[in-house]
């Protein structure tokens, strides 16, 4: 059952299309993956779902109820995550939670042992006393996250959840969400991070300067992507080859440089062997050579012919 | 139940964190005091002090409220904590009564720290308390209100202080405080009618002395008149503003 339906929803701001005529419906249960570039209008999106913003035009229906038009009916069984920390800075950790239970009529007592357990899950049980404000960035991150989940919502929105976190403390909150999915909680999550999108999402939409340009399952997408083969060679000494110099040494292949790494797209199977011997007749060692899976990244931008520089990797993990 | 909860969670929270702080609580004393001092010195007699006490009581209120409510929200507005009120699921209306109320009863606390320290000073009978409370709070309301108007007229806090006091420092003078009407030039009249404090130190003036120039009965007509004005005025600037 879809329990997000959106229609034609369209933000204008003056003359700026923030958001352009997109639909899509989120399945019960699922997570939705919103990705896309800076400026894309994720954040417009969630906004306007959710009742921060108005609706140009379009629909939006939550659970069955228009959103246009009373919000408020279904707001109780909706969570906000925002992508800037916004609690209270002169209030503690453990005080913000029981203020933010307060607000969906959970009393204080209630509020306060909720809190609590998920001070302890999130890791941030030492520092629920202290002010807000001196909570580091990722500890704030958290306990946003908590506020957002403390009446327990049916519905997640997380904007950017992972953006500006450590390693560890990213991976911490992908598994709370997985956890939060797990125990029935559907989630609307905006990422840059195609691998976030990947690891996470069983849908993925694709959105950039205000359109959707492809929706679909992280499973389809990796399916056709299946039949490409992406070689990996890091050349030796530094040794940085052109983008175009390479393309017209191999015409028949997609080529990608990335410093001295450089990716070759086959359709046929190809032995790593042949590329060698050609980059060796170019008078350049092959340091690594691999055959790499490809990533929700190779596939968006071969579906969509968009440059996806503007997303960043998640990296070292 | 819920809306209860609610409504409630958000007044304790902004009295704790924004009304009881020391620095306000010394402010609500402070500065009636300061105010009651620097008349009493002027006119020497005790005797006056009754008379002047309505006024003082007046504008105790008016700067314990405005600008303290339109900061506040201000604040929360550029920190977007305010958006966490606007996702919660509570009517808009019951919302901005909540965020007001703590501003209302910190003006009422503030109203009668003068009455205390009058009470010390002269005798205090015969005076019709619950007219006076009534005034007390009409005034709170309308000046707290005020506030709101200011919050949703401004984007950035400096601006909420600047424009509270563009509006307070002129009604000290027209709103009859401590200068009568009467005594105010004719074109400037007009300006006093409009402004829902003249109406509010009337009332208090008619409750502690019986020496009002208005019935109670339009003071309390108008008082609420202009609360009610203000406020709708401002639900709809938030809908209009604050979920653009
Ligand atoms: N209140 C506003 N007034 C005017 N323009 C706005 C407003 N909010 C957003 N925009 C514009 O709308 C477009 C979409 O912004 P949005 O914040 O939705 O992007 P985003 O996809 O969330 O980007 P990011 O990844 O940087 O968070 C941008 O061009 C932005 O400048
Ligand atoms: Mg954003």
């Amino acid at each position: 059952m879809a329990i997000i339906e959106v229609n034609g929803l369209t933000k204008q701001y003056g003359d700026l299309v923030a958001v352009n005529d997109i639909d899509f419906s989120v399945q019960e249960g699922e997570i939705f993956g919103f990705l896309g570039p800076n400026g894309a209008g994720k954040t417009t999106t969630i906004k306007m779902l959710t009742g921060l913003t108005r609706v140009t035009s379009g629909e939006v229906r939550i659970d069955g109820v228009d959103c246009v038009r009373a919000v408020k009916n279904v707001q109780s069984i909706i969570g906000v995550v925002p992508d800037e920390s916004n609690l209270y800075d002169e209030l503690s950790g453990l005080d913000n939670l029981a203020f933010c239970a307060g607000l969906y009529g959970i009393r204080r007592s209630e509020g306060l042992q909720r809190g609590l357990k998920l001070l302890k899950q999130f890791g941030l049980e030492e520092a629920k006393n202290k002010p807000f404000r001196t909570y580091s960035k990722g500890m704030k991150r958290k306990l946003t996250i908590a506020a957002g989940i403390i009446h327990r919502p049916r519905i997640l929105f997380l904007d950017e959840p992972t953006t500006g976190i450590d390693v560890v403390s990213a991976r911490q909150i992908r598994n709370l969400v997985l956890d939060l999915n797990r125990a029935g909680a559907t989630i609307f999550l905006t990422t840059h991070y195609i691998e976030e999108a990947e690891r996470l999402c069983s849908r993925v939409a694709f959105i950039v300067e205000g359109k959707i340009r492809h929706l679909d399952t992280v499973e389809n997408l990796l399916e056709q992507a299946r039949e490409d083969n992406i070689l990996e060679f890091v050349l030796s000494n530094n040794r940085v080859f052109e983008e175009e110099f390479l393309q017209k040494a191999f015409p028949e292949n997609r080529i990608e440089v990335k410093g001295s790494r450089v990716r070759i797209h086959t359709t046929e199977p190809v032995g790593l062997k042949s590329f060698i011997d050609r980059f060796t007749e170019m008078d350049c060692e092959v340091f690594e050579a691999r055959l790499v899976r490809p990533t929700l990244e190779d596939v968006l931008v071969r579906i969509t012919g968009l440059d996806t520089s503007g997303l960043k990797e998640v990296r070292g993990e | 139940m819920k809306t209860w909860i609610a409504f409630s969670s958000i007044l304790k929270k902004d009295m704790s964190t924004y009304y009881l702080k020391p620095p306000n609580i010394s402010w609500g004393i402070i500065f009636p005091l300061a105010w009651a001092v620097m008349f009493f010195i002027r006119t020497g007699e005790p005797m006056d002090i009754r008379g002047i006490l309505p006024g003082i009581m007046g504008l105790s209120i008016l700067f314990g409220t405005t600008s303290m409510l339109a900061v506040t929200i201000t604040f929360e507005r550029r920190r977007e904590s305010f958006n966490r009120l606007l996702l919660a699921p509570i009517d808009l209306n019951l919302l901005m009564l909540a965020k007001t109320s703590g501003a209302i009863i910190f003006g009422v606390a503030n109203g009668f720290v003068p009455v205390l320290i009058a009470s010390f000073l002269t005798s205090l009978a015969g005076v019709n308390w619950a007219g006076v409370f009534v005034g007390v709070l009409l005034i709170s309301i309308t000046s707290t209100f005020m506030g709101l108007f200011i919050a949703v007229a401004v984007r950035e806090v400096f601006e909420a202080q600047t424009f509270s006091n563009f509006f307070r420092f002129p009604m000290i003078f027209l709103c009859g405080l401590f200068i009568p009407l009467a005594t105010l030039p004719f074109w400037l009249r007009p300006l006093s009618y409009i402004l829902p404090l003249t109406y509010g130190a009337d009332l208090l003036r008619e409750m502690l002395n019986g020496e009002g120039i208005f019935h109670p009965g339009v003071s309390l007509v108008m008082l609420f008149v202009f609360a009610l004005g203000l406020f709708l005025f401002s639900i709809r600037n938030v809908k209009r503003k604050w979920i653009d």
